[in-house]
């Protein structure tokens, strides 16, 4: 009866975490400061030594979460989201004077709310879980209360975000109609046997799912929300959901679409292809016209899903372990960009324009040298982690036989270095003039995780290949 | 096991780069920043040197050869060794870094630290690349090199230095990446062929391509080389590039960057695809050639002289392209003497024109004039490099230039025709600009009291002048270790190309 359990230690651990920190904050008198931040560490630090037990048990609880080296995986990205975002959400937490429990809480949950997503194996699970990490998300967006473009942001993503899940759940509901059940063995089962003849319905379960995942993971023409919601959110927020979120819905994307509905891969891949190449062109051709600092990155994570699309379409061995790889990758480097935001934010101005950063060299080199490392892994640029994760994911569409998308690919990551470098140019080359930022003093703590994140990803860079095995292992343990 | 000694060369500047971290970055640190960045790159130079003392120069094979396990699941692996082709392009490499860093002493003043470290990473990844023998890894320091490169032209450049930057990194980018997604193609190939993934280039080497295949694979490394080498009509970056960088970078840019176009083609492009290669030799040629005549006249005309030794660099690396595709023991012997010639002579060329804009703050031909009354031994040093550079028989540049012209002609004498056009144009840019700015009468009072070659810049010019003579008395010290690599990479090209054209025709 225990051991059934086992598969949701990690989430529990995660979620115990939250609770605990909701009624640390309930019983802290006014004015007193509780320390909450370290009881999400230990939740996390729970959670990755449940990942190290679990690993090659697949385990699965009450026949719906499953334990496996997949689920696990993307578990530990999300413990490390959780971690980086911890860190750098503390010296954002005491300049805005954000409410402090709330927001851990809300955090941790939405973390529970991933971890659970990643190892799901039913439907109405996945379901559930999305709308966990979705409202903790959402909350955590509008959490300045008194600015207006945070509230409008968590309006305009809690609106569009409610319209995915509807049609999330319209996909589950013709999925169950066709097949008579949730489950993805089940459903995977039923459309093997009609493979060949799919009936309208399974292509319309099949629509409103991508239709469903596509709004989570921000795939054109499903993104409209990014850009103001990454903007408006605090930016140690939009870090965390830039990062926590994909990963988690690209894990579920990844299950439901390779294990259940492989089967009908020609079908979703033609509707993806198109997706997937949009959501490249889009995200990196508009992304050269940002200003903004969150806005360019916003459109930059865009490009990313459609990298991440790219490997999914894919589909073979080697774009599974791609995904896992390119998730991890890309948590630590879009976290460390968004720590080094949040490290340059004043109180009374936000920091963010691209004009800001101009002269960064001079005042703080080290966040300098910091920001290059995260943008130039985020451009693909060897040694560095991100052209590891850039290569695995081609290499995976040169092998399925999808060179043009590969193509579109390989180019738009050319234009995205344009405005990654832009960044670079103001730090850099720039001398900084009058609109010249008074940049706040780095926090220790902060700056050690970013330091940290920094040295992953050149570990990741030069030496890919342990975690290239222990992605390929992941991968093999379920489809 | 032998001592790794190239790995030892790439660790060295590396290692180099990280210690300068811990030299304080502030006026009292930039003389040991200094010291620390030139005798390591020193210590280089005397190991490439060892290297070529422990060279056999009979073999045609790999030497020095180390490999260790990298990405085992992709059948990647670190892979290094050298032949006589990548041999010398490692000296040159070694050989130019410590003479550039010591001709920007006086040039760089600001961030000496930072400067030095992207040089020492600059020279890391360079000598990477020239050793590479596995793609994936060759790829990774093809890339990993614009960083530093993209650096020392944005920040130590001159005016337009952001856009030039940019420019650069972005044109080179562009054609690269469809490089990679070749060589991933070809991994993939091998791995339906064997059953095994690998970026090893001697398997590669081996396996047969189909010719239509070919032609895709070829035509995406050639568009990177091209785009490096510069070829006409993708050498649009180079001039933005070169006049902008600071003097460093000038020289490290056309004495070692431009070279791995070359050496690309030479060491992947064709031997990896003969047939296709074959196919489109007359095309690239022409390009060479249109190049040659086409970066000659526009040389002739630039009132800036540093754009005029970048439009020259276009021109005598159409040269090298021609000897390449002439693909004969001449020609391709020639082009790789032409890429060390080049490397040296126009090194050299910009070191001289980066000492005139350091004294005068100016690079225009206009405002100089009379020089040779006022600095005499700069102009005597000025006057080799550039009879070097335009080819007078006992220099450097004559053997290179006369081995591709023998070779372009015994495979097609129009194109060597009119490729020997260029040498006469050479001789009139270049001599017409020496005798503008060196003499005459002193017509700018500024220039009046200019300041001869002070004992650094004697230090910077002479080993350049010594090699340009070297290398135009005993070449052969030169071509020998070069000679029996051309030939198996000759012998390699020839063989795959026979079945593949026999196959072409039915």
């Amino acid at each position: 009866m225990i051991a059934s359990l086992n598969a949701i230690v990690p989430m529990a651990c995660v979620a115990a975490a939250g609770i605990a920190a909701m009624i640390a904050e309930a019983f802290t008198a006014p004015g007193e400061r509780m320390p909450i931040a370290p009881l999400g560490i230990i939740g996390l630090a729970g959670a990755a030594l449940a990942v190290g037990a679990l690993w090659d048990h697949n385990a699965s609880s009450f026949g719906v979460v499953a334990a496996d080296n997949f689920g696990l995986f993307v578990t530990a990205i999300l413990v490390v989201v959780g971690l980086l975002s911890l860190a750098i959400s503390a010296p954002a937490i005491d300049r805005e004077g954000l409410p402090r429990g709330e927001y851990y809480a809300l955090m941790l949950f939405a973390i529970a709310g991933m971890i659970l997503m990643a190892t799901a194996t039913d439907l109405i699970v996945i379901f559930l879980a999305l709308e966990v990490l979705s409202i903790a998300v959402y909350v955590l967006t509008g959490i300045r209360r008194e600015s207006a473009v945070g509230t409008e942001a968590a309006f305009k993503y809690f609106l569009l975000g409610s319209f995915a899940s509807a049609f999330f759940l319209y996909g589950i509901a013709f999925t169950y109609g066709v097949t008579g059940s949730t489950h993805l063995d089940r459903i995977g089962s039923v459309i093997a046997a009609q493979a060949l003849a799919p009936t309208p319905m399974t292509m319309l379960a099949l629509g409103l799912l991508v239709v469903g995942f596509a709004f989570k993971v921000s795939a054109v023409p499903f993104h409209m929300w990014t850009p103001d919601a990454y903007e408006g959110a605090p930016s140690s927020v939009t870090g965390f959901m830039s990062t926590g979120v994909k990963a988690a819905a690209f894990a579920a994307f990844v299950r439901v679409f390779l294990s259940a509905f492989e089967p009908l891969r020609a079908s979703w891949g033609a509707v993806l292809w198109p997706i997937a190449a949009a959501t490249m062109i889009v995200g990196t051709v508009v992304g050269v016209a940002q200003t903004n600092v969150k806005r360019m990155l916003a459109y930059s994570s865009i490009a990313h899903g459609g990298y991440l699309l790219l490997a999914l379409i894919s589909g073979n061995d080697i774009a599974k372990g791609a995904v896992l790889f390119y998730l991890l990758t890309y948590a630590l480097t879009n976290l460390g960009a968004f720590g080094v935001i949040v490290l340059l934010e004043d109180r009374d101005r936000p920091n963010d324009k691209v004009s800001d950063y101009a002269g960064l060299w001079n005042d703080h080199p080290a966040l300098a040298a910091l920001m290059t490392i995260f943008l130039l892994s985020l451009g693909g640029f060897p040694p560095m982690a991100g052209f590891i994760a850039k290569w695995y994911v081609f290499s995976a569409a040169v092998k399925a036989g999808y060179t043009w998308l590969a193509i579109i690919g390989v180019l738009t990551s050319v234009i995205s270095v344009f405005f990654y470098l832009r960044i670079v140019v103001m730090m850099y080359m720039t001398p900084s003039g009058e609109s010249m930022a008074r940049f706040p003093a780095v926090p220790k703590l902060a700056g050690a995780a970013l330091v940290l994140s920094a040295l992953a990803i050149f570990y990741l860079g030069i030496l890919p290949s342990r975690f290239i095995d222990l992605a390929a292992a992941s991968i093999s343990s379920i489809f | 096991m032998h001592f790794p000694i190239l790995t030892s060369l790439i660790a060295l500047p590396i290692a180099g780069a990280l210690l300068l971290l811990f030299v304080p970055d502030d006026e009292h640190g930039d003389g040991t920043v200094r010291a620390v960045a030139l005798v390591v790159s020193l210590l280089v130079f005397a190991e490439t040197l060892l290297l070529w003392y422990h060279f056999n120069a009979a073999s045609a094979e790999f030497q020095f050869v180390e490999r260790h396990d990298w990405i085992p699941a992709f059948g990647i692996s670190y892979f290094i060794g050298v032949d006589g082709i990548s041999l010398l392009l490692v000296v040159l490499t070694g050989f130019l870094t410590p003479i550039a860093l010591l001709g920007s002493w006086e040039s760089v003043h600001k961030r000496t630290k930072a400067f030095a470290m992207f040089v020492l990473l600059l020279e890391a990844a360079m000598i990477g690349v020239f050793v590479s023998l596995d793609l994936f890894l060759f790829y990774v320091f093809w890339d990993a090199m614009l960083i530093p490169m993209y650096f020392l032209i944005g920040i130590w450049g001159y005016d337009r230095r952001i856009y030039a930057a940019i420019k650069f990194l972005l044109y080179t980018m562009a054609g690269s990446v469809l490089m990679l997604l070749a060589i991933l193609g070809l991994a993939y190939m091998h791995s339906v062929a064997t059953g095994s993934y690998t970026f090893d280039l001697l398997q590669l080497y081996e396996m047969s391509i189909p010719a239509k295949t070919q032609v895709w694979f070829f035509l995406a490394f050639a568009l990177a080389f091209a785009i490096k080498v510069p070829l006409f009509p993708f050498h649009t970056w180079l001039p933005d590039a070169h006049v902008e960088a600071p003097t460093a970078g000038s020289v490290i840019l056309a004495g070692v960057l431009l070279k791995m176009g070359t050496y690309g083609l030479v060491r992947f492009a064709f031997p990896l695809f003969p047939a296709a290669a074959q196919l489109f030799a007359p095309i690239l040629a022409t390009l060479a050639v249109v190049g040659i005549i086409y970066g000659a006249l526009v040389a002739m005309v630039q009132p800036d002289m540093k754009k005029l030794v970048a439009y020259s660099s276009v021109s005598h690396l159409g040269f090298v392209v021609l000897g390449i595709c002439a693909m004969n023991m001449q020609g391709v012997q020639g082009a790789v003497y032409q890429m060390l010639n080049h490397g040296v002579s126009t090194g050299g060329l910009f070191l001289i024109v980066g000492m005139l804009s350091d004294r005068r703050h100016t690079r225009l031909i206009s405002e100089y004039g009379g020089l040779k009354k006022v600095t005499p031994h700069l102009v005597a040093a000025f006057l080799i490099i550039t009879l070097s550079s335009i080819g007078l028989p006992g220099l450097n540049g004559f053997v290179g230039e006369f081995l591709i012209l023998l070779g372009a002609f015994r495979w097609n004498p129009k194109m060597a025709a009119f490729a020997a056009t260029g040498v006469i144009l050479s001789a009139a840019y270049m001599l017409w600009m020496f005798q503008r700015v060196n003499y005459g009468p002193v017509t700018n009072e500024k220039n009046a009291r200019l300041v001869d070659l002070r004992t650094r810049e004697w230090f910077v010019i002479v080993p350049i002048i010594a090699m340009a003579i070297l290398m135009g008395i005993l070449p052969n010290i030169f071509l020998k270790p070069i000679g029996p690599s051309v030939q198996r990479m000759l012998n390699q090209v020839q063989q795959g190309s026979a079945p593949a054209r026999i196959e072409a025709r039915r």
